[in-house]
């Protein structure tokens, strides 16, 4: 693996190798001392030409708990304002000696075209609404951790399905490790085609929701217009919201997880987003865990091998 | 591909070890016997039910997988990790750490590093099947099965049942591996 770009088309042995070093990360995360030296003398850098909080902070710790060092790209602060094209950008920061890229850009694709005129290991951290492979991998890890495994597992994908990186990362995933996935939405927030989507497509939550192990509620996204496509905020929380009273009829074992940030009294109520079984504050802890195993799996090998 | 130790000799060096362990540390009170991932993890088991029966107590063990640890990951196509399972408490213990074969010392060196950070050991001691000599670092074990004296190129095998289906060291010259023979 020379780059970790999307979740489309990676085989199960290769999503099973980055979850199994990622529970060794996890491990090492809980020690006394949570650093250990693996990729000593390596320099990250993350270039989020878009805002990010956890994504661009977990890279972060992930890349120094692995004893890396990192350089911090922020477009608000940076020439871009003064005109310069993100190839220039790219090619400066690899000038000043990044061994790898993490790449967040509001545009398809971007992550490709650094890898391509860089030549550096490039990482994904989401482009646009196309894809974000390391939060399907932290997901990925959440539930294995807590069911064991997914081979079998019914999960539903519930809101902004038609603007989400993440959904579209998940699905493949999921679909990869043996989960059977059913898209929830309104038809305004679903793909218009889902040709090519490992999944199947239900417009009610209400039909779903007894019959799944887990729920991954989407945060409504104004940014990328999902606001305007349904009439207001409390008929999506009517009918998509993950509500006090829908959690109380989900099997006593489903467990609901969030990509953060999560809105409160929209997609999930405040005491949903409480109870041991919402898993938000583990998927941060384990999007730690796999990124460490993403760069060290694309740092820690000799390059011609 | 020759032989230097059956199965039998293997055992019996274990035992020896074993003893030279309880006699070094006055008794098994304290010790946590360390394997070095993979080979080393069998053999630590081994030498504890050795201690168990010969001491009669329960002694504690562990196991240290030392890829975050190497200072070659460059040099290697992928390291796989695999998991490492301590005492939650190491600090003022013995350690006896455990592995099959000593030979440029950089193992151990990476495993002191993954030690050092679990805690602070009263004492490690280092405990190996078989030494070959050539060592690139001022590295020497406590405890030795076999010195084998060794050329470099060389390649140097311990087989232990529950990895490899059998017990026994083996050592085979670079022609033979050319032949590709090497199991």
């Amino acid at each position: 693996m020379k780059h970790l770009l999307t979740m489309e088309g990676v085989d199960r042995a290769t999503l099973a190798s980055l979850l199994d070093d990622a529970d060794e990360f996890y491990e090492v995360m809980h020690r006394p001392i949570p650093k250990v030296p693996a990729l000593r003398g390596k320099t990250v850098a993350t270039m989020f030409f878009e805002p990010s909080t956890r994504t661009k902070l977990s890279f972060e710790r992930a890349a120094k708990a692995l004893s890396a060092d990192t350089l911090s790209f922020s477009p608000g602060t940076s020439s871009l304002k003064k005109g310069e094209s993100l190839k220039d950008t790219v090619l400066t920061v690899k000038a000043m000696g990044a061994d790898l890229m993490v790449v967040r850009h509001t545009s398809t694709g971007a992550a490709w075209r650094v890898a391509e005129w860089t030549d550096l290991p490039v990482v994904n951290g989401g482009d646009g609404a196309h894809q974000h492979p390391t939060q399907a991998l932290l997901d990925s890890l959440t539930l294995r951790q807590h069911f064991g495994s997914l081979d079998g597992l019914r999960i539903a994908i519930v809101g902004d399905i038609r603007h989400s990186r993440v959904a579209r990362s998940d699905v493949f995933a999921f679909n990869t490790l043996g989960a059977e996935v059913t898209l929830v939405a309104p038809p305004t927030l679903l793909p218009p085609d889902l040709t090519g989507w490992p999944a199947t497509a239900s417009n009610s939550l209400d039909d779903v929701l007894t019959e799944v192990d887990a729920i991954y509620l989407l945060r409504v996204q104004a940014e990328r217009g999902g606001a305007s496509v349904f009439p207001s905020v409390a008929e999506y929380r009517e009918r998509f919201g993950m509500t006090d009273a829908r959690f109380n009829r989900l099997k006593p074992d489903t467990i609901v997880l969030h990509p953060g940030p999560m809105i409160r009294g929209i997609e999930i109520d405040g005491g949903v987003a409480d109870d041991p079984r919402c898993k938000v504050l583990e998927q941060v802890t384990n999007g730690v865990a796999v990124r460490m195993a993403v760069l060290f799996q694309l740092l820690g090998g000799s390059k011609d091998a | 591909m020759r032989a230097v130790m059956s199965g039998s000799d293997m055992g019996r060096a274990l035992r020896r070890i074993a003893h030279e362990i309880v006699e070094r540390n006055r008794g098994t009170g304290g010790i946590i016997v360390v394997g070095i991932r993979t080979r080393g993890g069998p053999l630590a088991d081994r030498l504890v039910a050795i201690l168990e029966e010969v001491e009669g107590a329960a002694v504690a063990s562990g196991i240290l997988d030392i890829g975050m640890y190497r200072d070659d990951l460059d040099q290697r196509p992928r390291t796989v990790l695999g998991p490492t399972e301590m005492p939650s408490q190491i600090d003022g213990k013995t350690i006896v750490l455990v592995d099959d074969v000593l030979y440029t010392g950089r193992t151990i060196r990476a495993a002191l590093d993954a030690l050092a950070d679990l805690g602070r050991a009263a004492v490690v001691q280092l405990a190996v099947v078989v030494d070959r000599g050539h060592r690139e670092l001022p590295i020497r074990a406590d405890f030795v099965g076999k010195n084998l004296p060794t050329a470099r190129d060389e390649h140097v095998m311990v087989r232990v049942a529950e990895i490899d289906g059998e017990d026994g060291v083996w050592i085979e010259g670079p022609q033979a591996r050319e032949e590709g023979s090497a199991a």
